[in-house]
């Protein structure tokens, strides 16, 4: 079975700063790649490398077998939802919508199909009795939710996740992973996050990144690498119960 | 003589109601795309590079509205390359704005300084003359509200998410750098109306104070716009009348009633804040 994606030997740098350094990486149907690391290791700009936003200063990039720009609309992306306008007026109902974009074959407005594939994604992420709301009015997980709803409008082959638990209390993270692993039954992801302890229970393969990319074959993390990563001791705490300390050590 | 009765016996002022009343249209509009995108500044570079337009086309003995449509349509293509160039670059958008914003007052003044023969009134450019609006203003702002109403028609979903979260919009495929640079042509349309009823100096003042006194209250984009349209219809039929009734300059009168409107919904508390 052909790859999805795969990145060869790929390096980016911002004016003369290097953000990555020849990472190798290869995704196939089914994963569920987490992909930890501190802040500023490269994390979000290689998701942009890989939906087109950028461009590798060496390596290459192939998703589905072609250039990233080729084939956008089959990816969903869900953004960190700090990054825009939270007063922008608008509503649930309009923001998933927006995932039609590019597939909708209406000229004006959205079609009768299009508006029931957004209520099928609001269904799948529980955010349907929201629709009418406008996004100033929602929590910080509700937010999140909608914006998940939108990537799945895009009926996406592969679904990109950047922090989809940042700034949300523990509680709501821990039911948006819980929807993440539904999604994972039939939609390969690439989920970014800081928080190791969620990510190595719902991920199938984790990838640390400080520039360098160090992949793991299975999702248990152990402390060593994770030192390795931050390149000074960290402590591990687990705040999971259902899992014994040998599981996971 | 009251204004009504007024209104009735004079074409000149039937035609600055009027004239009012259309403008509103692309003004809440425009204004509300305006107000949500940030780019006030954007708008307010391409109304004064307007000047140089004018100047000319005074010079030249022509239209000074043709010369304010075309070089209104100049500085908004200068701007949206220079926003474009600049995310990657190391020029400063701001300072080009700017820089636009000085040179084309200048090259407007300096035109018309040198036009021979009687000098128009420089102020009726700067601060409007609505009273002097002809029907071949009207027919002309008539025709300009109709290309940025249909334009925003066909575009309206794309347009929205490029306000809205610009990047995504581009990963479905839409050219958001082009959409832009259409939106910023309609935001020069827009401008080159407004000056004939409140001059170039208080365009910013129409473009943005109904837009941002409806988005208090308003939910979605397309309840904004109605709701900054109606207010700039008010605003404008209301600046007329008491411009009227107190002997007042009518475009700095209207701009005026357009900040105390948006204060005072300012500082009435909104819906929004109790539901946090």
């Amino acid at each position: 079975m052909p790859a999805l994606i795969t990145l060869k030997d790929v390096s980016f740098s911002y004016d003369d700063r290097p953000i990555l350094d020849h990472v190798n990486l290869t995704i196939n149907e089914h994963d569920f790649l987490g992909i930890v690391g501190p802040n500023g290791g490269g994390k979000s700009t290689l998701l942009k490398l890989i939906l087109g936003l950028l461009t590798p200063s060496t390596g290459e990039i192939s998703v589905f077998g072609k250039h990233p720009n080729q084939v956008r609309t089959r990816l969903g992306y869900v953004p960190q939802f700090a990054t825009f306008d939270s007063a922008f007026p608008i509503t649930v109902l309009d923001t998933v919508l927006q995932g039609r974009l590019g597939k909708t074959r209406s000229l004006l407005g959205y079609n009768k199909h299009d508006h029931a594939i957004a209520q099928r994604a609001m269904a799948e992420t529980d955010v349907e009795s929201l629709q009418k709301r406008a996004m100033t009015a929602l929590s910080g997980g509700q937010r999140q939710r909608v914006l998940i709803a939108r990537a799945l409008a895009c009926e996406p082959e592969i679904l990109l996740l950047d922090e989809p638990t940042a700034n949300i209390d523990p509680h709501h993270g821990e039911s948006i992973y819980e929807l993440l692993h539904r999604l994972h039954e039939r939609i390969t992801m690439i989920l970014i996050s800081h928080d190791v302890g969620f990510v190595s229970r719902s991920v199938t393969r984790v990838a640390c990144l400080n520039r360098t990319l160090v992949c793991h074959a299975t999702s248990p993390v152990d402390s060593d690498s994770i030192n390795h990563l931050y390149s000074n001791p960290v402590s591990v705490i687990h705040h999971d119960t259902r899992l014994s300390l040998e599981d996971n050590l | 003589m009251s204004f009504f009765n007024a209104l009735l016996e004079h074409t000149f002022l039937q035609h600055a109601l009027f004239g009012g009343l259309l403008a509103s249209l692309a003004c809440g509009v425009i204004g509300s795309f305006v107000v949500v995108r940030r780019i006030g500044y954007m708008a307010g570079g391409i109304a004064h590079a307007i000047l140089g337009g004018m100047g000319i086309a005074y010079f030249l003995g022509q239209q000074p509205m043709s010369g304010a449509l075309i070089s209104a349509l100049i500085a908004a293509v200068i701007i949206s390359r220079v926003s474009r160039v600049s995310k990657h670059g190391h020029h400063q958008e701001d300072t080009i704005i700017s820089a636009l914003w000085a040179v084309g007052m200048s090259i407007g003044i300096i035109f018309i300084a040198k036009t021979p023969g009687y000098n128009v009134d420089l102020m009726s450019y700067l601060f409007g003359n609505v009273l002097m609006i002809s029907a071949n203003d009207l027919l002309l702002i008539g025709l300009l509200d109709g290309g940025v109403l249909l334009f925003t028609l066909i575009y309206f979903k794309q347009l929205l998410a490029l306000c809205y979260d610009p990047e995504f919009a581009g990963l479905r495929g839409i050219r958001i750098e082009w959409l832009n640079t259409l939106l910023l042509c309609m935001v020069a349309i827009t401008v080159v109306i407004l000056i004939q009823i409140v001059g170039l100096i208080l365009v910013i003042a129409m473009l943005t104070l109904p837009a941002a006194t409806a988005r208090l209250h308003a939910t979605t984009m397309l309840g904004m716009m109605i709701l900054a349209t109606a207010l700039g219809m008010m605003i404008t039929s209301g600046g007329l009348l008491i411009s009227y009734n107190y002997d007042l300059p009518t475009g700095a009168t209207t701009a005026l009633s357009s900040g105390i409107l948006y204060l005072v919904a300012a500082l009435i508390p909104q819906r929004r804040h109790a539901v946090k």
